[in-house]
């Protein structure tokens, strides 16, 4: 009955503690603001105001810590010479840890295809989820979240009871 | 001079510059400084070989130029020869005016720096360093500020390829055929 809620008669639910701990990691994303560019502005209005209330999906504690969050949005374009702090950082971060690439420039480069600006975060770093837009818009974001949190509460194998060595 | 607005001060400061300073600067400094007409922006400007850069720099801070408002880098490859020109730009404070240096440089060459009479030159030099490739004799602290420690190349330089080291791998697909090169060259107009 892996996966599954069982609802007892008594007033009780039956589980396993791997779906019990994908549901608690995918309605507590903390993200990690890692604001590079531009995008970083409409990143910032998920978490402030009513607009975009991402506080309703538990993912409205922006950390300024690496250590304390769950997933790096990557929002705007990565110099070369910013590759070694984005590793140190994405290294800081205790496991289980996501990453979106949110905008055209961190999913390739976007506009500036040139001799500064690394092609794609996932040159350096493990993507999960790219979103696609100049900037997006921050529902795009949402949306990317929340199959973040469906991906997690499904089938994602850093969810969950996974170890890492 | 109360009643003006902070343009026409600018202005007649330039004015009172070329009127003035020039002449002056010229006289002083005969063979090594050489005028250039005014362009759109009015600000006085002078040809200064390098060698008479510091002496020229140390003079005009003693006629009040005493702000070093930026040093900056032009490559003019493949139009002259030597290709580069560093920029200087000094105020006269609290006057407002303003004067313009241009030194011409090959790869070879080397400008004196003038670091050791603004300490603002230090960081400026290293950018035009960092991006040009242009030797500054006498700095203290000559290595790179914007690019990384391990770069390789000087990107402002016109023969730079835009995208880097990925410019030199020969994509297979003809759609990418002149992609980055969508701008005829054309000589430049400014400072001639």
């Amino acid at each position: 009955m892996s996966g599954e809620v069982v609802r007892g008669d008594g007033g009780f639910i039956t589980t396993t503690v791997d779906s019990f701990l994908r549901w608690a990691q995918a309605n507590s994303i903390w993200p990690l603001t890692f604001g590079l560019a531009c995008c970083a502005i409409e990143m910032m209005n998920l978490p402030s105001g009513p607009q975009y209330d991402i506080a309703q999906w538990g993912s409205e504690a922006f950390r300024s810590s690496p250590r304390q969050a769950d997933l790096m949005i990557v929002s705007g374009r990565l110099s070369n010479k910013m590759v070694p702090v984005i590793q140190q950082v994405y290294q800081q971060m205790p496991e289980p840890k996501w990453v979106v690439a949110m905008g055209a420039c961190a999913s390739s480069g976007g506009v500036f295809d040139n001799y500064a600006i690394v092609q794609g975060v996932d040159k350096v770093i493990p993507v999960d989820i790219y979103v696609p837009g100049c900037p997006p818009s921050p529902d795009a974001v949402i949306y990317a979240i929340q199959k973040l949190r469906e991906r997690i509460r499904k089938n994602d194998p850093k969810g969950g009871l996974a170890v890492y060595g | 001079m109360a009643d003006l607005n902070p343009h026409e001060r600018v202005q007649q400061a330039l004015q009172r510059v070329a009127a003035e300073v020039v002449p002056d600067l010229l006289e002083a400094f005969p063979g090594q400084v050489e005028e250039i007409p005014l362009t759109a922006d009015r600000i006085p400007q002078v040809f200064v070989t390098p060698d008479a850069l510091e002496t020229v720099a140390l003079w005009l801070k003693g006629k009040g130029f005493v702000q070093l408002v930026d040093v900056a880098g032009v490559d003019y490859w493949p139009h002259r020869e030597p290709r580069f020109e560093v920029v200087y730009h000094f105020r006269e404070l609290p006057n407002l005016g303003m004067i313009r240096l241009r030194v011409r440089c090959s790869e070879q060459d080397q400008v004196p720096s003038l670091s050791r009479i603004w300490g603002m030159a230090n960081p400026a030099e290293r950018e035009v360093y960092d991006q040009f490739g242009i030797i500054f004799k006498g700095h203290p602290n000559l290595k790179r500020i914007l690019n990384p420690d391990d770069f390789e190349g000087h990107p402002l330089r016109r023969d730079y390829p835009i995208r880097g080291p990925r410019d030199l791998i020969k994509l297979a697909m003809p759609a990418d055929e002149g992609r980055y090169r969508p701008f005829v060259s054309e000589p430049p107009e400014e400072g001639k």
